[in-house]
């Protein structure tokens, strides 16, 4: 509270002592550079967007450029009819919207209990949970134990082995405790069991928090590539980011095992479909980030007080 | 409603009796009372719902974080599939010690190590460095516009990181290759090249992470009473004053919890990202302990001697974290743990 107080401050009062001249130019110069800073960091998307709309000739004929000559959907239709990349698209929506649920269901319920302060073996189950945090069991032995349970080939391989994330799972312990002890206090007189207090008060209060920490494991998921490398077997249950990499580097002489080459149809693609490829797997991400941007900064401060 | 308790309560008393707590209360007005703990049993009774609700999340670190920690016998075994982790023959350290005897791990070790001490000189300060610019910008909007625009590459993946990098730097038609040979006439080799691999590495990771990175130290910087910056402003104290005795000061503590998390990090140098960019050509700086696990692990199926490597790998991580949370503690710094 006392920070967006601050804040507020911040934003009203500015410099109210009178700047000199060379004071001014180093503002100048500031700005230059975050702008600077800033471009150069939108650019390649910028570059990649223009490039998919582009035709062939222009990309080679033109090296850089943002605003096409010629517009063109044809590496579009061109990927979309000659690459499973839609299937790709499918199973990743998939992933993540299962995933993004059954991870928030395991860590909420698991993070009320140790909101509660009274909660006896509270300690211990904490220091459970941190001990995983410092250490485990690593890549090899997890293999062999999910695969002893069945989970190869399987989205569950991908989803099961971190259904709750520790320091996400802080997060929102901390957000619960920090809820006015008054609402949940009137629910347990008028006779409520701590599992309506839960859902009926707790929840509804926690919007923010379900919002960034789903922002986070969502974004985990959608952007998964080595778990599925790992455990998934059966080409047509790859999710996008498998399927962008083959086509990425499909004709680049640099890739390092034939297993990269699979079922793609017809000519290796060109640059401009590859760039399509690229914003096809990008743009969910850069659709949903404008909605949740207010609420994933306050997560992030969260976690930075009680990491 | 506190205050109104602490006002009304005169006294108050704990006593324990048969390892119950009992506390004893008087008010003000005279009356007394006792509140005696209830039993464990009675308690989990009480509150079954919490416990019941804790179920499903204790089930999961046990299956999924506690037996594959236990699984880490076969690192001192001769694991085989058709036999299981428990039928295998015990071999002691021999794991160990043909890992430390490879040829490789030396060259694991200087590259694991070289791309992290790169990545805490050159990527480790680049969000404190945007974040002191950023705290000079008093033009709001222009503020919020830059911060929105450096958040984005943090939330897109790897694959995509990689993508872009082969699609800027390739030397067939690359558009800085492209624009670097029309202006040299030759083009340069960023992408096959073991001597670039590090550089390479390092500065994917600043292009990706600067602008989410600086989150922290705003969120530090925000608490700071902006009329500190006035009196001292009014006192005469320039541009570099302010920052030196007000901004810094005040991501100290922030700036310390983070460089405990990175060299309790430095062994790991993030494999997702260096499988993407790692080849047949550079593969001499570039296999890394997580890569190399990967690759004798699941790839060769010796998954006895690379779990081995994999746990040395693991209790020198756990020992690097404690180790530097111990010295920030010893400096007066909070630490993490």
């Amino acid at each position: 509270m006392a920070k967006e107080a601050n804040m507020l401050k911040h934003m009203k009062t500015g410099p109210k002592v009178r700047k000199s001249t060379a004071d001014r130019i180093i503002d100048v110069i500031i700005y230059l550079v975050l702008g600077l800073i800033a471009v150069s960091t939108v650019m390649p998307f910028l570059y990649v967007v223009a490039g998919s709309f582009a035709t062939d000739k222009e990309l080679t004929e033109r090296a850089f450029f943002i605003i096409p000559r010629v517009w063109s959907i044809n590496a579009y239709s061109y990927a979309i009819h000659n690459s499973n990349i839609l299937q790709g698209l499918f199973n990743s929506i998939k992933l993540t919207v299962g995933g993004t649920a059954m991870c928030m269901a395991f860590s909420l319920l698991f993070a009320y209990p140790l909101s509660k302060s009274h909660l006896r073996g509270r300690d211990v189950i904490m220091n459970l949970v941190i001990v995983t945090m410092l250490f485990g069991g690593g890549m090899i032995p997890s293999y062999i134990v999910y695969t002893s349970y069945g989970l190869l080939d399987s989205y569950w391989a991908l989803i099961l082995p971190g259904v709750i994330s520790p320091f996400n799972m802080i997060i929102i312990k901390k957000f619960f405790q920090d809820l006015p002890i008054e609402l949940e206090d009137a629910a347990y007189v008028d006779g409520a069991t701590d599992l309506q207090v839960f859902y009926k008060v707790a929840l509804p209060l926690s919007k923010p928090v379900i919002a960034s920490i789903s922002l986070f494991y969502g974004v985990g998921f959608w952007n998964d590539y080595f778990a599925s490398m790992i455990y998934l077997r059966t080409a047509s249950k790859y999710p996008i980011q498998i399927l962008l990499r083959s086509i990425i580097l499909l004709s680049n002489s640099v890739s390092e095992s034939a297993q990269d080459y699979y079922d793609m149809n017809g000519a290796p693609p060109d640059k401009a479909v590859k760039m399509a490829c690229t914003v096809i797997a990008t743009v969910p991400i850069l659709v949903i980030y404008p909605f949740v941007q207010k609420y994933f900064t306050k997560g992030v401060m969260v976690g930075a007080v009680k990491g | 409603m506190a205050d109104e308790k602490g006002k009304r309560e005169k006294k108050r008393r704990v006593t324990h009796e048969g390892g119950r707590r009992i506390t004893h209360v008087t008010l003000q007005d005279g009356t007394e009372f006792s509140v005696r703990e209830i039993g464990t049993l009675q308690y989990m009774l009480k509150h079954k719902w919490l416990y019941l609700m804790l179920l499903p999340g204790l089930v999961y670190f046990i299956m999924f974080k506690y037996v594959p920690m236990g699984g880490l016998v076969i690192a001192f075994k001769n694991y085989s599939p058709f036999r299981g982790i428990w039928a295998s023959d015990w071999v002691g350290f021999k794991n160990f010690i043909d890992f430390f005897k490879t040829p490789d791990f030396g060259r694991l070790f200087r590259n694991t190590l070289g791309i992290s001490l790169l990545q805490l000189a050159l990527y480790f300060p680049a969000p404190i460095i945007l974040s002191l610019f950023l705290n000079e910008v008093y033009h709001n909007t222009y503020k919020r516009v830059i911060q929105t625009l450096v958040y984005i590459p943090h939330f897109v993946s790897w694959v995509i990181v990689a993508s872009l990098t082969f699609q800027l730097f390739n030397s067939q038609d690359g558009v800085i290759n492209m624009l670097y040979r029309a202006v040299s006439g030759t083009t340069f080799n960023l992408l096959s090249n073991p001597k670039t691999f590090w550089g390479l590495i390092v500065g994917q990771d600043i292009w990706r992470e600067t602008g989410y990175g600086t989150i922290i130290y705003l969120a530090a910087l925000a608490g700071v009473d902006q009329e500190m910056y006035e009196a001292a402003r009014i006192d005469g104290a320039g541009r570099w004053r302010l920052m030196w005795h007000i901004t810094l000061p005040a991501i100290k503590g922030t700036v310390i919890m983070m460089l405990i998390l990175r060299v309790g990090g430095l062994l790991n140098t993030g494999y997702e990202q260096i499988f993407l960019m790692r080849n047949d050509l550079n593969v001499s700086t570039a296999e890394v302990f997580d890569t190399y696990i990967y690759t004798r692990g699941i790839v060769q199926g010796s998954y006895s001697f690379s779990s081995a490597a994999g746990m040395f790998k693991s209790v020198i991580g756990m020992i690097l974290v404690l180790t530097s949370d111990r010295i920030a503690k010893a400096f007066g710094e909070s630490g993490i743990y």
